[in-house]
């Protein structure tokens, strides 16, 4: 049983409809959880307080008034803007983020769609994202925001390929490119977990990883698309409103994607840390939000605390430093993989 | 590849940009994100200061001082009093000279966190800027218990101060010493060794020491190119000679010498002097009225005279007309913000965008200040 | 060295050019020049061993209201450490006078916004353009006989 719901409902209409839905019921409130633990976190950092008014306590409800806010904002479009690509390209974005919440196994009972290229998938659709801020970009008609788009795209594509040889790194561990499997095999306590279990190739790999999809979510340090002292807010400079609070939302869905693949890859998936203790379908969801939130809180951390990298630094980091670094972990691990049989 | 032509694009930084401190507008030519030319336009800011100085007799220009380099009110102040009072040819009390090196000093300190906070700011460190506004809030409330304003006091006078110093200046002025000298280490902790600010700023909008000196640029900005030039050291006004204290000077550390870094560093390390001076000056401050030489009428004679002090931008130069009568014949202000913008298409070609927003930042502009 | 030696070095090396030498003013001696000789001059104090100035504090422009304009020119110099100031006077209606741009670097904005309040053309400056007001501004606002313009793109200037 990979998906209680198409086992109860079958995989017909409808059990396809709230297959596909679920995740958006996940994301919309982890996305105001998120959005409020940014604001509190970075105030604490900041020694400040960040919003304490809004809803009594400890402005609880700040992302909400946040969201209405934008919600009841006039949908701006530029005159001289692409009409359809500007109307299309916050969606498109959205869908790349969303699109990846299908092979994200949240428990060992739902996985929305169990396919045998879990991980692949992911970071194919992954890269609908690129497609919707180029289109953002350059459908605005602004210099900024087309500036803003060209360094996504560069930005994108040039992570993608640390992150993927440091994913294949552990496909080739586990032998498959299933999720469900990766996280399989590394059933038992914490210290089987790939970062810990298969010290110090994975950990390695991990850290490659977790740098790549930094900069594949746009975080600071790597958040020079977007980054508001240059490019006053990159591609989304025109966007405001509604399609603006998509792009807030793909942002924050992405996070916690690459947050999960993370934990799934590295710290076991939905497996408990002790064993059998405290396991099973709903403990699994719970494991493995748990884990993304801690991965997602790095990401926070992080941003508030380092400086931004230039543009070609970012270039240098991607192709001088890390994918090398990939390439020799992959070798290393591969060798090691036939050595140990 | 030959035929591949690129073209290059006008891009209009600003005046509503996150980065130009204020509403400086620079039109970029920019090849890719490569910026070919740079052309500063000021003047968005610019509120007559100089003709409403000769509708206003001299104790009233005062206040328009403070509107100048609105970061800095003190040291635009305690520039154009001293001029006035040069011009008169008056003595002002000792504990008068005192307090005003203190009050510029504690200034100096609030101007440099802001441009030390906001230069974090633009190269995408939000939470330093918030330490330093932290610190520099401290200083607003010592000026707050002294004069009763925050950013615009009218303290200085033509010949005294408006207040002479609240009961508990002293203590609390120590108390905030005490507090801000740990704070120091922690921002280059956090932010002047950190490896993505150095890499961002180091080799940045290099500016050689001649071309430094040949465009007139001051203050840090000169400093960091290494020359050592301080007006409160080799032209010491009020009481500065009397304290011990050093000019800082770039050298280069990180990259090569007169960098955006160097620009920066001059700016943390001259705060840790300016501590010392405060502290000299606190510990030795003489008793006395602070308001007995203030004229009420001000007639200079006539007659003309080029004041200049440090202000935490550089080298603030009133030059001041009188024609013997209430109000001055002629003010000018000779703002350091005006000058060493001037400089920014000189260090600011074949960087990046981004290496673009460094060099606005590390000359440090108030666009008060540059367009009066 | 001090005003009457810097004075004579000037004189020496140009012996029509002075005008007026006040070595009593009050707070600082100046030295009123021939206008058209401002850029020989200047390019002369700031190269001359003994003089040096390589640091232009400032560049003021005057109204003097006896029909004259000036441009007062505040020198220093690092090495040496020592100041002079220098002037020049321009009847107000030729008010132009060679650029010192190629000298002091400086100079270029300066001249440019003593351009744009006074009116006073400076001949060789690379980019004489108004800095601080509006390039379709109408007048010289620091001129001693300026009136403000009635309407600027038809707002109403005088409030």
């Amino acid at each position: 049983m990979h998906n209680f719901i198409t086992y109860y409902l079958g995989s017909g209409f409808w059990g396809s409809l709230v297959s596909s839905v679920l995740p958006l019921v996940y994301i919309m409130p982890y996305a105001l959880v998120t959005m409020w633990l940014e604001l509190k976190i970075s105030a604490h950092m900041q020694d400040r307080l960040g919003p304490m008014r809004t809803g009594k306590w400890h402005g609880w409800a700040q992302p909400l008034a946040d969201v209405t806010k934008l919600l009841q904002k006039e949908d701006i479009i530029p005159t001289a803007a692409d009409k359809v690509l500007y109307l299309l390209a916050p969606a498109l974005v959205f869908v790349g983020s969303y699109a990846a919440y299908a092979a994200i196994p949240f428990s060992p009972a739902y996985i929305g769609s169990d396919i045998n290229l879990g991980i692949f998938y992911i970071v194919a659709v992954s890269a609908l994202v690129v497609l919707g801020i180029l289109m953002a970009g350059w459908s605005s008609n602004n210099k900024w925001s087309l500036l803003g788009a060209m360094r996504t795209a560069a930005q994108l594509v040039s992570y993608e390929i640390p992150s993927s040889l440091a994913i294949l790194a552990v496909v080739m561990v586990v032998g498959s490119f299933n999720l469900n499997d990766v996280c399989a095999a590394q059933s038992g306590w914490f210290w089987n977990w790939f970062v810990f279990g298969k010290f110090p190739f994975l950990f390695i790999t991990f850290i490659i990883y977790f740098i790549a999809s930094l900069a594949e979510t746009n975080r600071a340090p790597f958040d020079i698309p977007e980054a508001e002292s240059e490019l006053v807010a990159g591609y989304h400079t025109e966007y405001s409103g509604m399609r603006f609070a998509f792009f807030y939302l793909a942002e924050y869905a992405n996070m916690f994607v690459v947050a999960a693949v993370a934990s799934v890859l590295f710290f076991g998936g939905w497996n408990s840390p002790f064993g059998a203790y405290l396991s099973g379908p709903v403990w699994g969801a719970f494991w493995l939000i748990s884990k993304g939130m801690v991965l997602v809180f790095i990401q926070i951390w992080l941003r508030w605390t380092l400086p931004r990298f230039r543009v070609d630094q970012l270039m240098y980091l991607s192709w001088k430093i890390l994918t090398p670094f990939a390439l020799i972990n992959i070798f290393a691990v591969g060798l090691w993989v036939v050595l140990r049989g | 590849m030959a035929e591949l032509r690129t073209e290059e694009m006008v891009l209009n930084m600003g005046p509503q940009h996150p980065s130009t401190h204020g509403v400086l507008r620079v039109e970029l030519v920019v090849d890719g994100e490569v910026v070919v030319d740079a052309v500063p336009h000021i003047g968005y800011l610019h509120r007559c200061f100089e003709k409403h100085a000769e509708s206003l007799n001299y104790q009233q220009i005062v206040p328009y001082c403070d509107r100048m380099d609105y970061l800095a009110s003190m040291n635009n102040d305690h520039a154009y009093v001293l001029g006035v009072e040069r011009l008169l040819n008056i003595q002002v009390p000792e504990r008068v000279e005192y307090i005003r090196v203190i009050m510029a000093e504690l200034q100096r300190i609030a101007s440099h966190l802001v441009a030390i906070g906001t230069y974090g700011l633009d190269i995408g460190a939000f939470t330093p800027f918030l330490y330093c506004f932290r610190d520099r809030e401290m200083i607003l409330d010592l000026f707050e218990t002294t004069c009763g304003a925050r950013l615009l006091y009218n303290y200085m006078w033509p010949g005294g101060l408006s207040h002479d110093l609240p009961p508990g200046f002293i203590e609390k002025t120590k108390a905030f010493i005490k507090h801000f000298r740990p704070t120091i280490k922690e921002l280059n902790d956090l932010l002047s060794f950190n490896e993505i600010f150095v890499k961002r700023t180091a080799d940045v909008g290099v500016l050689p020491a001649d071309i430094a000196v040949n465009y007139a640029a001051s203050g840090p900005m000169l400093r960091g190119s290494g020359v050592k030039w301080d007006l409160r050291k080799d032209e010491p006004y009020s009481v500065y000679h009397k304290f011990d204290w050093d000019v800082i000077v770039g050298a280069g550390e990180v990259g090569t010498l007169g960098d955006c870094w160097d620009r920066y560093m001059v700016r943390v390390r001259e705060m840790e002097q300016s501590l010392r001076i405060i502290e000299q000056a606190l510990d030795t401050l003489p008793e006395g009225d602070v308001q007995a030489a203030i004229p009420k009428r001000i007639r200079p004679p006539v007659g003309e005279v080029y004041v200049r002090s440090e202000t935490p931008r550089g080298e603030l130069g009133y030059y001041i007309i009188s024609d013997g009568g209430q109000k001055p014949f002629r003010v000018k202000g000779r703002a350091p913000s005006f000058v060493n913008l001037s400089l920014l298409p000189e260090i600011s070609r074949g960087y990046l965008i981004a290496d673009m927003i460094a060099i606005i930042g590390s000359i440090d502009i108030v666009l008060g200040d540059s367009d009066r | 060295m001090n005003a009457n030696e810097i004075h004579d070095k000037i004189k020496s090396q140009f012996p029509d050019a002075v005008v007026e030498f006040k070595p009593d003013a009050v707070t600082e001696p100046y030295i009123v020049v021939r206008p058209e000789l401002i850029r020989e001059i200047s390019q002369f104090i700031s190269a001359d061993p003994d003089l040096k100035f390589d640091y232009l504090m400032s560049l003021s422009g005057v109204d003097f209201n006896d029909g004259n304009l000036g441009v007062v020119y505040h020198l220093f110099s690092i090495e040496k450490r020592h100041r002079i100031v220098i002037k020049v006077r321009v009847p107000k209606d030729k008010s132009e006078l060679p650029s010192v741009e190629s000298v002091w670097k400086t100079a270029n904005w300066h001249e440019r916004e003593v351009f744009d309040l006074f009116g006073i053309v400076f001949q060789g400056h690379p980019d004489m353009r108004r800095i601080l007001l509006p390039d379709d501004w109408e007048g010289y606002p620091l001129r001693k006989d300026y009136k403000v313009q009635e309407y600027y793109r038809g707002l109403k200037v005088p409030y």
